[in-house]
């Protein structure tokens, strides 16, 4: 799950990470008496969505007047913000960030995620602040300095030091930066977080280390225990299609193409996928109906792909464990019934009770299009809508 | 033996009181050698009980006492499993295979954490696995047990479904599989695909091996460099989610490309480079093993 940056900002202040004064906003009037109440001369209107480039796609603009504040308020909110995460359409912005400028002297990086080979929680800091992480890791890899945290102890105080001197921070701001680097990892575990970035965390002329950008997301198997954090979650920043889908159970991400696919299994739903644009086609989504799927569940699934207007043809493949395929082929029959389907429907079934399963597809009257491999039923799903 | 489990195994279900993990014991018992396999269940709450006449004891120690199991499957609901997975641990017992799915990951990273400080000598398999089959001799987990049939092909996989594919095909063609692993989908778990390869390269009753993998991670590209340098046998792969786009999570917490690592491409490219051969079709996975052979 995906935060904003001021809720990440929030968060890590709790953990005694300094942050820029700085106050959410819903409209230019809002924006507009935030400025007065941070006073100062010089603010930064930060637009918020959840994805990252937000600078270099226009979503950040520093102001140094009031008219200018307005302007720029004006400009950024409501607009189309489209940067390298969000894909062409770009998304909505709906919430901005006012905050104090900040007399800049140093900027760097610090972020933590889980390393998957050490089973750790890894810091990565360098003094590449501002930049695309992954281009410094990939450009220059010594500038990024790791260090593997010991779950029982926690991120000790003296190598947290040792890493912000690393990276390149002033003698009399290693405490404060040691201070801030603790709090980030408390914050890590404490939230449960996949992710937790400053980026940049900059030394101030005057030597304090504030947190300028923060980026948090978490681990949706988690949630349980979190109930602050999904407090924080913002519908509008999601596909609907995948609110929907979740409300099911089912896991559904939208894909560029035009052909819907349902299968059970995160895998064999991939591999669906890559099967269809082997033989030429183009995945509309990827649905993952999951080990129990009733026929209520394929139903709303149905429902949730044909929203896509892009569907002109969907391929269901279910591999028939625990499951069984005559209970699978009631589904889909009933679900094509009740959606009314118009679209070529491409089933594979395989596993337990397979031939009753093509049974009943055959015996509903639909026009069912039965096929024995996932090769096959690839081949029939693009050929009908190559038309 | 095939690997990790046969008929001489004996089981302990952790979990076996809740819904998942009763419907699951019993279609284990039912299959092949469960019945005398299958010797306890743990309920701190439900000691001295049974479940369709396996006994139910206080805990993992005591079960292990009294019927000498040394392996022990997990359906513990997912706040619980990390906990239920370090009883095991602690319990010294062989083999611990966690089915649970969604187990928060930081629980995980105290669990391996836990297993490498005390030098455990538990291998842990998963968790959000299906689990392990020696077919026709003995299934802890959660696959289809009647696709399967006793051969010399061994298989090993991070998805359940797909595992359950590329067993069928093989079987369809009449070569039956050693034994069938599934590693699981998280990003932070026990057995990898290189742990399951050295077992199998050891095992005389595996004769070649069929490694599915997915986006996400560098554990596939770790183990086909392995079997490079060490690996007698043939070995045929599959990678899921050349399609899938970066920054989303395809279904499985650790299937995710991030910073343009852990791509389907990139993995293919590897296990080609190492000898392993690879097929885009996953309907060829079958195939491809028995033009090897």
């Amino acid at each position: 799950m995906k935060i904003h940056e001021y809720q990440a900002k929030e968060i890590l202040k709790k953990f005694n990470v300094t942050i820029p004064i700085g106050i959410p906003c819903f409209s230019v009037d809002e924006a507009v008496e935030a400025a007065d109440k941070i006073g100062g001369d010089v603010w930064v209107v930060k637009a918020q969505i959840h994805a990252g480039g937000r600078g270099k796609g226009g979503g950040v603009k520093v102001v140094r007047s009031k008219a200018e504040l307005e302007q720029e308020a004006a400009r950024i909110l409501g607009m189309q913000l489209k940067t390298h995460q969000t894909g062409a359409d770009g998304q909505k912005v709906r919430r901005l960030l006012i905050e104090q400028g900040a007399d800049i002297a140093q900027e760097l990086y610090v972020g933590l995620v889980i390393d998957r080979v050490t089973q750790q929680v890894c810091l990565m800091a360098s003094s590449e602040g501002g930049m695309d992480i992954e281009e410094v890791a990939a450009s220059s890899p010594e500038k990024i300095h790791k260090l593997f945290v010991n779950p029982d102890v926690g991120l000790d105080r003296d190598d947290a030091r040792i890493l912000a001197s690393k990276i390149g921070i002033p003698e009399k701001s290693l405490e404060e930066a040691s201070d801030t680097l603790i709090g980030l990892y408390q914050a890590f575990v404490e939230t449960d977080a996949s992710l937790a970035e400053i980026n940049p965390l900059i030394v101030t002329a005057n030597g304090a280390v504030w947190a300028l950008d923060a980026k948090m997301n978490f681990d949706s198997n988690a949630l349980f225990r979190q109930e602050e954090v999904i407090g924080y979650r913002d519908l509008d920043e999601e596909d609907p299609n995948e609110i929907e889908a979740s409300k099911y159970d089912l896991s559904y991400i939208s894909l560029d193409g035009n052909i819907g696919c349902l299968v059970n299994g995160a895998g064999l739903a991939m591999a669906t996928m890559d099967t269809i644009k082997l033989f030429g086609g183009e995945p509309a989504n990827f649905l993952d109906v999951g080990g129990g799927a009733t026929t209520e569940k394929v139903t709303e699934a149905f429902k949730i792909m044909l929203r896509n207007p892009n569907v002109q043809a969907i391929l269901v493949n279910i591999f028939g464990g625990i499951m069984r395929c005559d209970v699978i082929a009631a589904g889909v029959v009933e679900a094509a019934k009740q959606v009314k389907l118009g679209v070529p429907l491409v089933v594979r079934m395989k596993g337990t009770n397979e031939e009753q399963g093509r049974q009943i597809l055959k015996d509903s009257g639909l026009p069912i299009i039965s096929a024995e491999t996932m090769a096959d039923a690839a081949k029939s799903v693009v050929e009908s809508v190559k038309g | 033996m095939a690997i990790l489990i046969d008929a001489n195994t004996r089981v302990m279900t952790q979990g076996i009181t809740g819904k998942t993990g009763q419907f699951h014991t019993s279609a284990c018992v039912d299959y092949a050698n469960g019945k005398s396999c299958y010797v306890a269940g743990v309920n701190p709450k439900k000691a001295g009980q049974d479940f369709q006449g396996i006994p139910i004891y206080g805990s993992v120690e005591d079960a292990k006492n009294q019927t000498g199991a040394s392996v022990s499957v997990i359906y513990v609901p997912p706040a619980g499993a990390a906990a239920a997975i370090i009883e095991a641990v602690e319990a010294e017992l062989d083999l611990v295979i966690c089915i649970t799915e969604g187990i928060p990951v930081l629980d995980m990273v105290h669990v391996r954490h836990m297993m490498r400080k005390t030098g455990s000598k538990t291998k842990l398999l998963g968790p959000n696995c299906p689990g392990v089959i020696t077919p026709e001799e003995l299934k802890i987990g959660i696959m289809p047990g009647h696709i399967h049939k006793k051969g010399r092909i061994g298989v090993v996989s991070r998805s359940g479904t797909l595992t359950y594919e590329a067993v069928a095909q093989l079987t369809e063609i009449g070569l039956g599989q050693s034994t069938a692993v599934g590693i699981g989908g998280d990003p932070v778990n026990g057995l990898k695909h290189i742990d399951v390869m050295k077992l199998f390269n050891d095992d005389p009753e595996t004769d070649a091996v069929i490694m599915i993998g997915e986006i996400g991670g560098s554990d596939e590209e770790t183990a086909a460099e392995w079997v490079k340098e060490n690996m007698t046998k043939p070995v045929v792969g599959f990678i899921a989610g050349v399609t899938a786009p970066e920054g989303k999570r395809m279904g499985h917490a650790g299937a995710i490309i991030s910073g343009g690592k852990g791509t389907a491409e990139e993995k293919l490219s590897v296990m080609d480079g190492c000898g392993i051969a690879v097929t885009r079709d996953p309907s060829k996975m079958g195939s491809l093993l028995q033009s090897v052979l």
